[in-house]
């Protein structure tokens, strides 16, 4: 019998390897969050729907709202203390993440960052271990910054769960680029549930956090159909 | 140096004061091979089954963002940021050039194939670089060898 794809799986449920292993070809598996191996077996560990991808990767999508930090992962930080020569950043974890000030680009032990209490950083997770502190950085394997560090002037920060945040960021999700050809925005997502917009003006920045809310359950089709109403209702009030 | 090569160094010149130094390596070295010794003599091994390290078919990564290929987070529309757009233009060529080589790799030739079509190819080709004359006695000669195979006196049954 083949690992039911696409279906809702239970924690507890096994799978075999000979299941999961994809036909005609003999490659590792790649087991992503909520599956583990023991003892030879395949656990299901969380709720929620069994995922494919080629070549050999299965996952378990499910509801969440409490981030689980993940080794690679881009949060969406604020800084919340700053104790000697690190900042403790609060991610949605159960516990804050510790982020050194020499890991921002172009610091130096002289020469510190402009890092303050309450700001929020873009960063990626360098150390998710489930008995440890995770620590993030703020620049690449090259010691550039490839787009983290600090987020200044202004914008809106907001919380959804974990899901939506990986729909915006899936390279078939429409919304963004939807959005993207009808308003001038920026926009920076973390895989912890935080989102941060700015757009030229209020009524546009407003406008953006709620379409992005409401799209959770939305497919495709009625996202593009959504765009649409929004970006007409926001025309006709920038005009008033 | 001076043992290895038969060759004894006198007690008298060892005392001198500028031989001090080989004289304390010379030492160091018999200790050690002395050392050497011991350790072989006493050389000891665990008493247990030898210990097993199977690999796992499986790879674990908790990691959302690697496993459903999630774009980068940070992006920026019709000139809001330039900064950002700049990365993102970057990053979509890396990934469409990743995206063509691994279609190139599907649907060019396997380097067995290319062996295989080569060998066969370089027949054709030396013939093209021999002389004609070479060419129409090669010829010939098979020709002869199929005529022989074909013309052959068939002994009629009595």
């Amino acid at each position: 019998m083949a690992a039911p794809i696409g279906r809702i799986v239970l924690p507890g449920d096994t799978f075999s390897f000979e299941q999961l292993q994809p036909p005609d070809e003999h490659k590792k598996i790649l087991l992503g969050p909520g599956l583990r191996e023991e003892k030879a077996e395949i656990k299901v560990l969380r709720p929620g729907i069994l995922r494919f991808r080629k070549p050999a990767v299965y996952w378990i999508d499910c509801h969440h709202k409490r981030y689980i930090p993940a080794k690679g992962d881009s949060v969406i930080g604020i800084v919340n203390q700053k104790v000697g020569d690190i900042f403790r950043v609060d991610i949605g974890s159960s516990e804050q993440a510790s982020l050194s000030y020499l890991s921002f680009e172009g610091s130096t032990k002289r020469n510190r960052p402009d890092v303050k209490v309450g700001d929020i950083v873009y960063s990626k997770l360098l150390v998710a271990n489930k008995d440890m502190e995770p620590e993030i950085v703020c620049i690449d394997s090259y010691g550039r910054s490839s787009g983290m560090g600090v987020i200044r002037n202004g914008g809106f920060l907001f919380h959804t769960s974990l899901n939506l945040a990986r729909k915006l960021l899936n390279p078939q999700c429409t919304l963004l680029k939807c959005l993207g050809n009808r308003f001038q925005f920026e926009i920076s997502v973390g895989v912890n549930g935080r989102v941060w917009v700015k757009a030229g003006n209020d009524v546009q920045t407003i406008a953006l956090v709620n379409s992005v809310i409401v799209s959770e359950f939305k497919d495709n089709d009625q996202i593009k159909e959504m765009c649409k109403r929004i970006s007409k209702a926001v025309v006709r009030m920038e005009i008033d | 140096m001076a043992s290895k090569n038969g060759a004894q160094l006198s007690k008298n010149v060892l005392q001198m004061k500028f031989m001090q130094r080989s004289v304390l390596r010379m030492e160091k070295e018999q200790n050690e091979e002395e050392r050497q010794k011991i350790i072989d003599d006493e050389h000891w091994a665990l008493d247990l089954p030898e210990y097993k390290t199977k690999e796992s078919d499986f790879l674990e990564n908790q990691s959302y963002s690697i496993c459903e290929e999630l774009l980068f987070g940070r992006q920026s529309y019709q000139g809001f940021n330039p900064e950002i757009e700049k990365l993102m233009k970057v990053q979509n060529a890396e990934k469409e050039a990743q995206k063509s080589e691994q279609k190139e790799k599907e649907e060019s030739v396997g380097d067995q194939e290319m062996a295989q079509r080569y060998s066969s190819l370089m027949g054709i080709i030396a013939k093209k670089f021999s002389k004609k004359r070479q060419r129409s006695s090669e010829t010939k000669s098979q020709d002869e060898e199929e005529e022989h195979s074909r013309k052959k006196f068939m002994k009629p049954s009595e």
